[in-house]
C-alpha cells in the first residue's frame, strides 16, 4: 500500500487543525479571565460564569431555544423520514425533479432568502386566514423544521438506499401491509440515521439566527438572537463563558454519540461474521 | 366493480400518491409558495401599516385595479451601488471558496490517507466545530483580530510588526471568518470521495514509473472532481448571501447582498425592496443552484 509523505501529512493536518481549534481554545481560555477587557489577561476567575447565572434575559432565551430545538428535532425527523423514504423508494414519479430540488435547495440557499419568504407566507396567511395572527414560537418552529427536513431527508434516503430489501420483501410475502412493514422492519433498520437526523436538527435549531430573526415576534427571543444583539457591539466576557459551556456540552455530546454509534456498528457486524 | 365505482376510484388517491403527496405538499407550502410570494411582493409598493406593502390587485368601485411596480427592479439595475454589491458578493464568495479549497483539499486528502481508526477520529475533529454554534465561532475571531486582540498581541510580542494590523472590520476579516466557518462543508464531501478511491490505481501508476505529482494530477484529482464541485458549491452558494459574518467582522464598506437585503428589511422596513433584492440574489444563484441539484441528483441515483 502506498503511504503519503509522513512529514507533509502530519504538518498539513497540524496546521489545519490549529486553524480550526485555536479560535475555540482562545474563547475557552479567556472565559476564565477576570478582566472586563476580554483579550487583556489579568487573573483567573469564574466571575463571568456567576454573571451568566444571574442573567435572566439569557437564561429565558436559552430555555426557549431548548424548547424550540426539541420540538424541531421531533417534527423534522418525522417529516424528514417520510420525505427521505419517498426520495429513496418511490422511483422517478411525476414531478420528481421538482421534489428533489425542493429538498436540496434548503441545504445551500442563503438563509436570508428562506427567512423573508417564510415571513411573507405567514403575513399573507395571517391576512387571508386570520392565522397565525402574530409571529412567535410557532412560526420559528415551522421555519426551523423547514430547514431541518432537508438534512434529515438526505441522511435517511442514503441509509434506505443501502438497505437490503430482502427483509421487507419477506414481510410483504408473509402478508404484512406496507405500512406495517415500514414501521416494524424499515424504521428499526434505519434507527441510526434517525438519531443522527434528530441530533443534527436539534443543533441546527438551537444555533439558528437568521430564520429566527425574521420569524420571531414580541416575547419570542431565542438564544442566538440575544447573543447576536450583544456581540454586535463587540467583545463581551459573558459571551465567552456562555460559549465555553456550549462547547463543553457539544463536545461531550458528539463524543458520546460517536462512541455509541461505533459500538452499535460493531455489534451489528458481529453476528454476521 | 360497477362503472360508477370504478369512475369514482380514479378520484380517490392511491396509497402511493398519498405517500408521495404528504411531503410534496409540505415542501410546496413552505418552500415554493413562500418564494412566489417574494416575487409577488417585489412588485408592490412600500406603505405605512400592517402589512407594510400595497396590494397588487384591488377591487375599487367594482373594478379591479392592478398596481404593478417595476420601480424596484429598475432601481436595482440602474443604481451603481447595487451593482457593486452584486459584484462584491460574488467576489467575496468566490475567493472564500478558493481559499477553502486550498486549505480543505490537503486536509481531506491526508485524512483520507490515514489509517481507518485515526481517520474517524480526525473526521470527528473536523465536524466538532461545525456542531458548536456558528455565531460563537464567528465571535471568537473578534477577540483574535481586534487591534489589541490575540493575533496583534502575538505579532507585536514577536516583533514582527510595530503597530497593530488593522484587521477587525475589514474585508480580510470577512474572508477569514468565511473560510473558517465553511471549511467543514468542503472537507466532508471531499473526504467522502477521496476515502472510497481505489488505491490500487495509484499503485499501478507508480509501478509504471509515474512521478507522485503526476499521479496526483492525473488520477487523484480527476477522481475527486465531483467531491470538489459539491464542496465548492456548498461553500459558494450560502456565502453569496451571507449576513452574519460581514455584519460581525466586516466594516461598513463591506458590501454583501445579504446584508443589503437585511438592512432594507429591518432598518428601512422596505419589504418590497427587500423582496426585489432577494429575487436578484436568487437570479445570481440560479446557475450554481442548478449545478448543485444536478450533482445531488447523480448521488441519489447511485
Amino acid at each position: 500500500m502506498i503511504k503519503p509523505n509522513k512529514k507533509l501529512q502530519v504538518g498539513t493536518l497540524a496546521v489545519g487543525f490549529f486553524f480550526l481549534y485555536a479560535p475555540i481554545l482562545s474563547l475557552i481560555v479567556y472565559s476564565f479571565n477576570d478582566s472586563q477587557l476580554v483579550t487583556i489577561w489579568s487573573k483567573v476567575s469564574l466571575r463571568w460564569y456567576y454573571a451568566l447565572a444571574q442573567d435572566d434575559e439569557l437564561i429565558n432565551a436559552a430555555w426557549l431555544s431548548l424548547k424550540i430545538g426539541l420540538l424541531t428535532a421531533f417534527a423534522s425527523v418525522a417529516i424528514g423520514t417520510w420525505a427521505g423514504f419517498v426520495l429513496a423508494r418511490m422511483g422517478r414519479f411525476r414531478g420528481f425533479t421538482l421534489y428533489s430540488a425542493m429538498i436540496n435547495a434548503p441545504l445551500v440557499i442563503p438563509e436570508v432568502i428562506q427567512g423573508i419568504s417564510l415571513l411573507l407566507l405567514f403575513v399573507e396567511m395571517g391576512k387571508v386566514l386570520g392565522w397565525p395572527a402574530e409571529r412567535g414560537v410557532f412560526t420559528i418552529w415551522i421555519g426551523h423544521v423547514m430547514l431541518c427536513v432537508s438534512y434529515v431527508a438526505i441522511i435517511v434516503q442514503s441509509r434506505i438506499r443501502e438497505l437490503d430489501t430482502a427483509l421487507e420483501d419477506a414481510a410483504m410475502d408473509l402478508g404484512a401491509t406496507p405500512l406495517r412493514v415500514f414501521f416494524v422492519i424499515t424504521l428499526p433498520l434505519i434507527s441510526q440515521a434517525l438519531i443522527s437526523g434528530w441530533l443534527l436538527s436539534f443543533t441546527l435549531s438551537i444555533d439558528d439566527l437568521v430564520l429566527s430573526a425574521f420569524l420571531s415576534g414580541p416575547g419570542s427571543t431565542t438564544l442566538p438572537l440575544v447573543v447576536f444583539s450583544r456581540v454586535r457591539l463587540g467583545l463581551n466576557p459573558e459571551m465567552n463563558a456562555l460559549a465555553t459551556i456550549f462547547i463543553g456540552l457539544v463536545t461531550v455530546g458528539v463524543i458520546a454519540a460517536n462512541f455509541f454509534m461505533q459500538r452499535a456498528e460493531a455489534r451489528r457486524a458481529m453476528p454476521a461474521s | 366493480m360497477t362503472p360508477l365505482s370504478s369512475r369514482l376510484q380514479r378520484y380517490i388517491p392511491s396509497g402511493r400518491s398519498l405517500v408521495i403527496g404528504g411531503p410534496y405538499l409540505w415542501l410546496a407550502l413552505f418552500f415554493l409558495v413562500p418564494f412566489l410570494l417574494v416575487v409577488k411582493i417585489s412588485f408592490a409598493e412600500q406603505q405605512l401599516g400592517v402589512p407594510p406593502y400595497t396590494e397588487l390587485a384591488q377591487l375599487q368601485d367594482g373594478m379591479v385595479h392592478i398596481n404593478l411596480q417595476l420601480g424596484h427592479y429598475t432601481f436595482l439595475l440602474s443604481d451603481s451601488l447595487y451593482f457593486a454589491t452584486y459584484l462584491s458578493s460574488l467576489q467575496m464568495a468566490a475567493v472564500s471558496t478558493l481559499l477553502c479549497l486550498l486549505i480543505g483539499y490537503p486536509m481531506a486528502y491526508y485524512i483520507a490517507r490515514s489509517n481507518p481508526a485515526t481517520r474517524n477520529m480526525l473526521m470527528m475533529a473536523v465536524m466538532l466545530p461545525f456542531w458548536t454554534s456558528f455565531l460563537i465561532r464567528v465571535y471568537a475571531w473578534i477577540g483574535i483580530l481586534k487591534n489589541n486582540g490575540l493575533l496583534n498581541q502575538f505579532l507585536m510580542w514577536a516583533h514582527l510588526v510595530r503597530t497593530p494590523l488593522e484587521l477587525y472590520h475589514t474585508n480580510t476579516a470577512v474572508y477569514i471568518g468565511m473560510v473558517y466557518s465553511y471549511l467543514p462543508f468542503l472537507v466532508m464531501p471531499l473526504y467522502a470521495h477521496l476515502v472510497k478511491m481505489d488505491l490500487s490505481l495509484l499503485e499501478a501508476a507508480y509501478d509504471l514509473g509515474a512521478r507522485p505529482w503526476k499521479v496526483f494530477c492525473q488520477i487523484t484529482l480527476p477522481l475527486s472532481r465531483n467531491g470538489i464541485i459539491a464542496g465548492c458549491l456548498l461553500v459558494f452558494i450560502p456565502a453569496v448571501g451571507e449576513y452574519v459574518i460581514p455584519e460581525l467582522l466586516g466594516g461598513s464598506d463591506t458590501l454583501m447582498i445579504g446584508r443589503v437585503m437585511w438592512d432594507e428589511f429591518f432598518n428601512n422596513a422596505d419589504w418590497p425592496m427587500a423582496s426585489a433584492v432577494t429575487c436578484a440574489m436568487v437570479l445570481l444563484l440560479l446557475v450554481p443552484m442548478a449545478l448543485f441539484q444536478h450533482y445531488q441528483a447523480k448521488e441519489f441515483e447511485q
